[in-house]
């Protein structure tokens, strides 16, 4: 085999470029994560008749949506043209995807906060004839905003891998693992924090299945990594705050399991699990920015899987080519 | 209404001297603002420094000396031993090198004019979310400005680093308010995605791309796809003849990653030491796994959602 040749560059200058996303992108992810958590344990709660926990999931959703939509509306080059996002539907762009996504399952979702408002007001909300609509569709919609929870939760993974950013496309066959696993235990963080344990217990046991999902994943994510892509979600920024997150969430874990029936600990373990996840969220975000910025990180990688698919006598789909 | 032929720019290096005319028509006639503060990089007399939204073409510029070039001979050598596709028989076309230095071999200066790839599975094309990008009748790849919401997906999605959003603070930024020398017209096309368009406007009246219209040297060529790879074969065939076997094609393979690109390029050493990347791979190759994935990660989701209420007291 031919050695390895020593690494060059044009100046040390970039070669992709990182996309114009500011920190609303990565609030996004978290928002959106919880707010997909908090769709599914809405939905649980309606169908098993807890009240409370369905009330305060809805409302958490809707409130997450809201935040969420609005950070990324504000992180468009041009804000006011935002429902150019609508005027298309592309299966090749998650970005697309997504819009749809969302809007799919924020159509639902309102519908539901609406009847929940209408409760919480003792029925006084201006709706005359409407009331009996909307109480006969709030349920149907909770499961319609239901089906869209968990894509909403995971298609963020397949927004950032499907790009030229080394560290994001490297993750590409395991962040979506990571993503729903982090929306599990954010939105059931959440849900420990606003509910009585009385009702909270299906949100005990997610927290702990998100965090042992999410150990795993963000484990497994860089065992396949290349590791020279992979070099930027522990070193630098991102790699603190992925260290913090995974310290966080086993810690939210393990105050769940010992003192997740006192209000006091789910509600601390609670706060721990968010800040896990938008850690995680944070984090990712960050190591893809970085890999942007050495042109290293395109470089090795590219030549060492060209170097293994030449060693492997593929020699007929290179980009550079003798004639 | 017949389909005109895909069309593309032929970038032949070996005869670029390096003198901009490329990026100053580029500029004037898309009405380019410009970038930074005419600052000077120090670095070499390429004060450019990369593509950008607000720069279509960018020329290259890299000082060597003999062992660079030893290397860079080396490379090429090992791609045509390599056997990578080419017309002909590929390794008895080309002669013993001869030693005969066609260039002083203690030092030379890459000059390289590089510009948007129009690649044939475009990233940039397929991520975006609102259809600003599209393929034109040319098989050029173009951004509508008045459609495009600046949502900034397609930056990330182009392997090359060509597309950028005009004016923003994250990646470089090509403007900075009040940091002005001097007096700077309104920037147009403020806060959408910008990328050269292979002068579509002049193409839609069958003038060719500004850039290859005033290049001095022919170094860019523009004309049909088809004829500008059969040219790039020919001229890297001539020079390999000559003994420079440093000669190289870059983006003339449509089995590459990208599905080859519209802008073919002669090179005279490894794409990365013009700042190309050596094995782009349009990221959308990966999507269908990609969603594969998803769906597994999203079952599992409802299914842990599932087990919690069913465990969960």
């Amino acid at each position: 085999m031919v050695p390895e040749a020593e690494f060059t560059s044009y100046y040390d200058k970039p070669i992709v470029k990182a996309p114009p996303w500011g920190h609303e992108i990565p609030a996004y992810l978290f928002l959106g994560g919880i707010a997909g958590g908090s769709g599914l344990l809405a939905a649980g709660a309606q169908l098993t008749g807890r009240t409370l926990l369905r009330r305060n999931a809805r409302l958490s959703a809707m409130a997450a949506v809201g935040l969420g939509g609005v950070a990324l509306v504000a992180d468009l080059g041009k804000p006011s043209r935002f429902y150019n996002m609508l005027r298309t539907f592309k299966v090749t762009s998650p970005m697309s995807v997504g819009s749809w996504i969302l809007t799919a399952f924020a159509g639902g979702l309102t519908v539901t906060v609406g009847a929940e408002v209408d409760r919480l007001a003792g029925a006084r909300l201006p709706l005359g004839p409407l009331r009996p609509v909307l109480r006969a569709l709030e349920g149907p919609a909770g499961i319609e905003a239901a089906v869209f929870a968990a894509p909403l939760a995971g298609y963020t993974a397949v927004l950032l891998a499907d790009t030229a950013v080394p560290t994001w496309n490297a993750t590409h066959r395991d962040l979506p693992f990571v993503f729903v696993s982090s929306a599990s235990l954010a939105s059931a963080g959440l849900a420990m924090v606003t509910t009585p344990v009385s009702e909270a217990g299906p949100a005990r046991v997610l927290a702990v299945l998100g965090v042992v999902g999410d150990v795993v994943a963000m484990k497994a994510m860089e065992r396949r990594m290349d590791p020279v892509a992979a070099e930027p979600l522990h070193h630098g920024s991102a790699g603190t705050m992925l260290r913090w997150s995974e310290r966080l969430a086993v810690a939210g874990a393990v105050g769940v399991l010992a003192g997740g029936r006192r209000r006091p600990v789910a509600v601390v373990a609670g706060l721990a699990l968010m800040g896990a996840s938008a850690l995680t969220r944070f984090g990712v975000f960050e190591a893809g920015i970085h890999s942007t910025k050495d042109p290293r990180y395109v470089i090795e990688p590219q030549r060492r899987r060209l170097a293994a698919r030449r060693a492997a006598g593929e020699t007929g789909d290179s980009i550079t080519t003798a004639g | 209404m017949e389909q005109p032929p895909r069309k593309g720019f032929f970038t032949d290096t070996s005869i670029c001297i390096g003198c901009k005319a490329c990026e100053v028509a580029c500029k004037e006639w898309n009405h380019n603002p410009r970038d930074g503060d005419l600052e000077l990089t120090g670095m070499s007399y390429d004060n450019t420094v990369s593509l950008g939204a607000s720069t279509w073409r960018h020329v290259a510029f890299v000082e060597q000396g003999r062992d660079a070039i030893a290397a860079a001979r080396t490379s090429g050598r090992a791609l045509v031993s390599l056997g990578m596709p080419s017309v002909g028989a590929p390794a008895s076309a080309v002669p013993a090198p001869d030693v005969a230095p066609p260039d002083t071999p203690e030092f030379r200066w890459l000059m390289a004019s590089d510009v948007c790839k129009h690649c044939t599975h475009a990233g940039c094309l397929d991520v975006c979310p609102t259809g600003a990008l599209f393929r034109t009748e040319f098989g050029t790849v173009v951004i509508q400005p008045d459609v495009c919401n600046g949502c900034g997906t397609c930056v990330a999605g182009c392997p090359f680093g060509v597309v950028e959003r005009r004016s923003d603070g994250t990646a470089a930024p090509t403007y900075r308010e009040g940091h002005r020398k001097g007096e700077q017209p309104p920037v147009p096309k403020r806060g959408v995605a910008q990328k050269c368009t292979l002068c579509y406007d002049r193409l839609l009246d069958d003038e060719t791309p500004a850039c290859a219209k005033t290049c001095p040297t022919t170094s860019i060529k523009f004309g049909d796809h088809t004829s500008m790879v059969a040219s790039a074969r020919e001229r890297v065939a001539e020079l390999h003849a000559q003994g420079m076997t440093e000669a190289r094609l870059y983006g003339a393979n449509e089995l590459d990653g990208v599905g080859g690109t519209g802008s073919v390029f002669l090179l005279l050493d490894e794409p990365e030491v013009y700042g190309l990347p050596p094995d782009p791979r349009v990221c959308t190759a990966d999507l269908p796994t990609m969603y594969k994935r998803a769906g597994v990660a999203m079952a599992g989701m409802v299914a842990a959602a599932a087990v919690a209420f069913w465990k969960g007291r």
